[in-house]
């Protein structure tokens, strides 16, 4: 599904992740959990394909097809979804009129026909439920005045929306009280499957408890210097990061 | 939400300025230049009563002793006054009396321009025209006014300047300069000497227009100004909605449109005036377009009188436009819509005055400049009270959107209170369309353009919202069009 082979970026002309090899199988999922600074958001953008994230060596395939040589919005067609560490706001624009948009532009990426408003109405309605998303919030302009749960929850609720085949959630927990933590994460896992994949990046193993990662990674210094099973995870949670800080 | 969508399919399905062609018709036109016998021709071409003339005379000797202003943050090339045509009108080979008689090239553009000029075809819902009564302005005249029959019969008068100033004119006389007046400035006094055609309305007392009343104005001659003149009455509690739209060939030449727009409410009477201005805006090196120096003013002259301004300007070279209210009656109310948007190196300097000189007066400004390109877009208001305007209120929004960074967008606001009782705000901001938010878009698959379309979209959402439903669609596509590849 998703395979990294020996990345490296650089941003603003500073060396990121030198050298990161990592592969998610379909059906997977994968966490990716790190000291501060490691590079994890840069991973992230640099396969999302944010301008600035300069790719300067290394591959990056999702079922086959070479994203780097991609435009982000050609990346989002392909099905590859982030869920931002800090979602943006959209002032004047409603929630429902930003999906739908959306979800046409990757339908017609596709070469997919538009999907009809009564469809688009009921599948949103269907989702919402689910993920405790009130009619309120997807009227309202999208995470204008949202608290920072709720637009984690609007990030989540896009995703389930959008359905795509890879998600990369960045930091999905932070923000988030325990209470709406069992929720989005329920949600989350209702979107696993056997073609798709996921790459959950944390800090904490609290997020882990709730999404069960088939395995973890831990990036340092720009590379993974360890993977495991959920025990590792156990393990940083109780020692702590210190004992990679020398192969950073 | 159809409108987004629509706006997406604008953009990709369109390229430039739409309105650009020439209509290849015999015209009929005065000598270039300007002097008194050009007044005396535009007056005897129109058939006008002595007072019209000897009060465009007045205007032309008193304009001969102006200057031209120069304190708006605008840059154009002196003009030549003495190299355009101000009149020039389709040759009639016949007296019009139906559309039948017009030329069909002047109806075969305004097909194409999508405005519905025969009534039967608006009636019949063709491709679902809106019910507008319109008046067409074709370059120094009107062409066709539609629905006049149907307005009469509740009383509404609406047709051309030209025929108000010879059918009823005892209205034109006791109304026409006395919100603008003939000396007020340069261009206003040019146009009152010149003014060729444009629309004339009256509501009589106690009557909603039981339509929407439009005016479409179109620059075809080369070399060519246009001066129209417009005037709007709503007697006492009399209401009107009245749409005015703007398009013009693509040429290498500036041409100037100088036009006055006046509006009187008397006692309990609202206007809500709208207007989509897209003149031919110049090439992307910025050469040609429209020079849009327009003067718009209402007179809130009654108690309890309304006057609301919507405008989306998305076109002309330069732009020089305050849509101002005078809000004199007691308890009157002015309001103030307006989205400018530039781009390539287009340049405006727009806004609006609002004077309160009655009691409690209420006045509300809402102002989205976009920026883009090479363009230059100024805010200039100016909020005053007067010192009998007790109880005063203003509300100012400036919000300006910058999208690169070789364009400028200025907020210039004057305020002057001569009352310790009047209560003004203002609120302004100035973002850049930022890169976050268009990753954020372009991630959720929406491509460059649709994204700016529709953050830009969002961020002028509040004024569209002021629009007729017709226009905002059509309005909410030229935002689209006009901002196309202002990124990447």
């Amino acid at each position: 599904m998703l395979n990294i082979n020996n990345l490296h970026v650089e941003v603003g002309g500073t060396s990121i992740i030198k050298g990161l090899t990592l592969c998610v199988p379909a059906g997977e999922v994968h966490a990716i959990m790190g000291p501060n600074g490691a590079g994890k958001s840069t991973l992230s953008y640099a396969l999302t394909g944010r301008e600035g994230y300069e790719v300067v060596g290394g591959t990056a395939t999702l079922n086959g097809d070479d994203l780097l040589e991609l435009a982000p919005e050609e990346r989002a067609a392909k099905g590859l979804f982030l869920s931002f560490q800090y979602p943006l706001e959209i002032p004047g624009v409603p929630t429902l009129t930003f999906l739908r948009t959306a979800l046409n532009a990757q339908r017609k990426a596709r070469g997919e026909g538009e999907i009809s408003v009564p469809d688009f109405m009921k599948l949103s309605r269907d989702v919402a439920k689910k993920l405790g998303v009130t009619p309120d919030m997807m009227k309202r302009p999208l995470n204008v005045g949202f608290s920072g749960g709720e637009k984690k929850r609007m990030e989540i609720y896009q995703m389930a929306l959008l359905d795509p085949r890879f998600m990369i959630l960045d930091e999905t927990d932070s923000g988030l009280d325990i209470d709406a933590l069992k929720v989005v994460s329920e949600g989350v896992n209702a979107l696993r499957g056997p073609d798709k994949g996921m790459l959950v990046i944390t800090h904490y193993q609290r997020l882990l408890d709730h999404i069960k990662p088939d395995r973890v990674h831990v990036l340092a210094g720009g590379r993974i210097v360890d993977s495991g099973g959920p025990e590792l995870a156990l393990a940083l949670e109780a020692d702590g990061y210190d004992r990679y800080k020398e192969a950073a | 939400m159809p409108a987004v969508k629509e706006t997406i399919e604008t953009v990709e399905s369109l390229a430039e300025y739409e309105h650009g062609f020439i209509t290849d018709i015999e015209m009929e036109m005065a000598p270039k230049g300007l002097n008194t016998d050009i007044v005396r021709y535009i007056s005897a071409k129109k058939g006008e009563p002595d007072w019209m003339l000897e009060w465009r005379l007045a205007a032309y000797q008193r304009w001969l002793t102006m200057q031209e202003p120069s304190w708006a943050m605008v840059n154009y090339p002196t003009i030549d006054f003495q190299d355009s045509y101000y009149y020039a009108a389709p040759k009639a080979k016949v007296e019009l009396n139906s559309l039948d008689d017009l030329d069909p090239e002047i109806l075969e553009t305004y097909k194409k321009l999508g405005i519905p000029l025969r009534e039967q075809e608006v009636l019949a819902g063709v491709k679902g025209a809106p019910r507008i009564a319109v008046d067409a302005v074709f370059d120094s005249v009107s062409v066709a006014t539609t629905f006049r029959e149907e307005l009469a019969k509740s009383g509404v008068i609406f047709c051309s300047m030209s025929e108000s100033i010879k059918e009823y004119p005892d209205l034109v006389r006791q109304y026409l300069g006395t919100v603008v007046p003939v000396s007020d400035n340069f261009y206003a006094t040019l146009n009152s000497a010149v003014f060729s055609d444009g629309t004339f309305v009256y509501i009589p007392p106690g009557v909603r227009c039981p339509m929407e009343l439009s005016t479409y104005f179109r620059i075809n001659a080369a070399d060519t100004g246009q001066f129209e003149r417009t005037l709007i009455i709503a007697d006492k509690g009399a209401y009107v909605s009245y749409l005015e739209g703007c398009t013009a060939p693509m040429r290498d030449e500036n041409q100037l449109h100088a036009a006055v727009v006046e509006l009187v409410a008397l006692d309990d009477a609202e206007i809500k005036y709208s207007t989509v201005q897209n003149w031919y805006p110049g090439d992307k090196n910025g050469v040609g377009g429209i020079y849009n120096f327009v003067t718009k003013r209402a007179d809130c002259r009654g108690v309890r009188s309304k006057v609301s301004w919507t405008q989306v300007e998305t076109g002309s070279a330069v732009t020089w436009k305050y849509p101002s209210c005078i809000l004199r009656g007691d308890e009157s109310q002015g309001a103030f819509y307006s989205i400018a948007i530039t781009n390539g190196h287009q340049q405006a300097d727009t806004g609006t005055k609002m004077i309160h000189l009655g009691k409690n007066t209420r006045s509300r400004i809402v102002s989205k400049g976009i920026s883009a390109g090479k363009s230059n877009n100024t805010y200039r208001g100016l909020v005053s009270a007067h010192a009998k305007a007790k109880g005063a209120r203003n509300f100012t929004q400036c919000d300006s959107l910058l999208i690169g960074d070789q364009c400028g967008a200025h907020t210039v606001p004057y305020v002057e209170a001569k009352t310790p009782y009047a209560t003004f705000e203002h609120e302004a901001t100035t973002t850049r369309l930022s890169e976050d938010q268009l990753f954020y878009c372009r991630q959720r698959g929406l491509p460059t353009e649709d994204a700016v379309a529709l953050l830009v979209n969002g961020f002028v959402r509040e004024v569209l919202q002021e629009l007729p439903m017709e226009f905002a669609v059509e309005a909410q596509k030229l935002v689209a069009i006009s901002l196309e590849g202002s990124v990447g």
